[in-house]
């Protein structure tokens, strides 16, 4: 009879701990799609703000096509009256004009297909496979995007942007847009914190933003640096976790940072922070070789 | 009439040596060319008074058009070169500021190279 019991009673909370295992795994499962869409709608978030840099971007080697295009225009005209005259000379110089033209619509018609290429990739869900890329040229692709989609947002912003690119790195083997993502959270945050400082108004203040790379042994790395707000050594720790941020709500998703981590890390990278207080912050990344 | 021309994107030489072909050839009009604002500061401290027309972009990494414009008012003064300012934003922000600190004229982006030229031949 006790037996009997107690067997009842076991049958009976495990059968409570069924149902509590099969709520458990609702709720992972639940937590894991949100956990997606957050993601996304991140990466969402910051295509926004990539698109006012992109407008700006493209709007310009959209121009030099037009014009291009339009002078040799005119060009095959003068080119035909060349000709009718007999001036022989003249007209070949003209053509030489009217093929050096159509390189350079070529060119910039080029650059807009990059950009546009580049913001597909970027709103992509699917993470994209590793490839030989030039860090350097991505490293200047993504400052430019960021710098300009800030400008677009506030023309009053203002910053000297310093660039040194060690040329001996040559390829690494990288998911480029995730790469590329890492960069322009890095940048935005960088030109966000001198954008603070010069709010303070504390007399002179030159705001700059230094991007370097540098080989090293087995790895290359990346250094974003600026000489805005700096971290204050309390919010340390908690900067590269998930919601984490110092913006005023609805200014940032507190994500930037934690995907980037996480983009490294997947990369087999290391993402380090150097800064101080009212003086500035430094993000450096490695990414070995072999990645 | 030699002009001055400040834009970060190389190219906007070339293409300003196609459009003003005619009067570069025929001696009417000499350009000379800066990639930005600083570049453009140290030429015209080298040639002092040579260049009576500066044409600059606005959105430039590093010393802003803007900026560029305050600093040639405020140290060229006699007199003091004619600034054409040029945005693509063509917003009305851009256009107060740069009409408050002395630019002679405003030029939106694309730029329509006819009315330009009109506007450098009434300007000079």
């Amino acid at each position: 009879m006790i037996m009997f019991r107690n067997y009842k009673q076991k049958q009976k909370a495990n059968n409570l701990l069924e149902t509590q295992k099969k709520e458990i795994q609702a709720t992972l499962l639940e937590l894991k799609s949100t956990q997606s869409q957050l993601i996304q709608s991140a990466k969402m978030a910051s295509l926004g703000e990539l698109t006012a840099g992109i407008a700006h971007e493209i709007q310009n080697p959209l121009n030099f096509v037009n014009n291009f295009s339009e002078v040799n225009k005119e060009l095959a005209e003068e080119l035909k009256s060349e000709l009718t005259s007999g001036n022989l000379q003249s007209a070949t110089e003209i053509a030489n004009d009217m093929q050096a033209n159509s390189e350079k619509i070529n060119h910039h018609g080029k650059r807009a297909d990059a950009i546009v290429k580049g913001m597909l990739q970027h709103s992509r869900t699917s993470t994209g496979a590793k490839e030989p890329a030039d860090i350097n040229a991505l490293c200047d692709e993504y400052l430019r995007l960021s710098y300009h989609g800030i400008r677009a947002k506030d023309n009053s912003f203002n910053a000297t942007i310093n660039t040194d690119f060690d040329s001996s790195i040559g390829k690494v083997n990288v998911i480029p847009q995730e790469i590329g993502r890492v960069l322009l959270n890095l940048y935005n945050n960088a030109f966000y914190a001198i954008n603070e400082k010069q709010k303070q108004n504390i007399g002179v203040y030159e705001p700059s933003v230094t991007v370097s790379t540098k080989k090293m042994n087995s790895a290359i790395e990346i250094n974003v640096k600026d000489n805005g707000t700096g971290i204050p050594q309390k919010v340390l720790d908690k900067i590269f976790q998930p919601f984490f941020t110092t913006k005023p709500t609805g200014q940032g998703t507190g994500l930037g940072l934690s995907l980037s981590y996480d983009i490294v890390k997947a990369h087999d990278g290391e993402i380090k922070v150097e800064t101080k207080e009212g003086e500035g912050t430094a993000f450096i990344i490695s990414l070995p070789f072999t990645a | 009439m030699k002009i001055l021309v400040v834009d970060d994107e190389n190219d906007v030489k070339v293409l300003f040596e196609q459009r003003f072909r005619r009067e570069i050839r025929n001696g009417e009009m000499e350009f000379m060319f800066a990639f930005s604002g600083e570049d453009a500061l140290a030429y015209l401290q080298k040639h002092n008074h040579e260049a009576v027309l500066i044409l600059s972009d606005i959105n430039m990494p590093g010393m802003s058009g803007l900026e560029l414009l305050q600093r040639i008012k405020a140290s060229y003064n006699d007199p003091s070169p004619h600034v054409i300012m040029v945005s693509a934003y063509g917003d009305q922000e851009n256009y107060n500021h740069a009409m408050k600190h002395g630019a002679n004229a405003f030029v939106t982006k694309p730029v329509d190279f006819v009315s330009l030229k009109e506007k450098l031949k009434s300007l000079v």
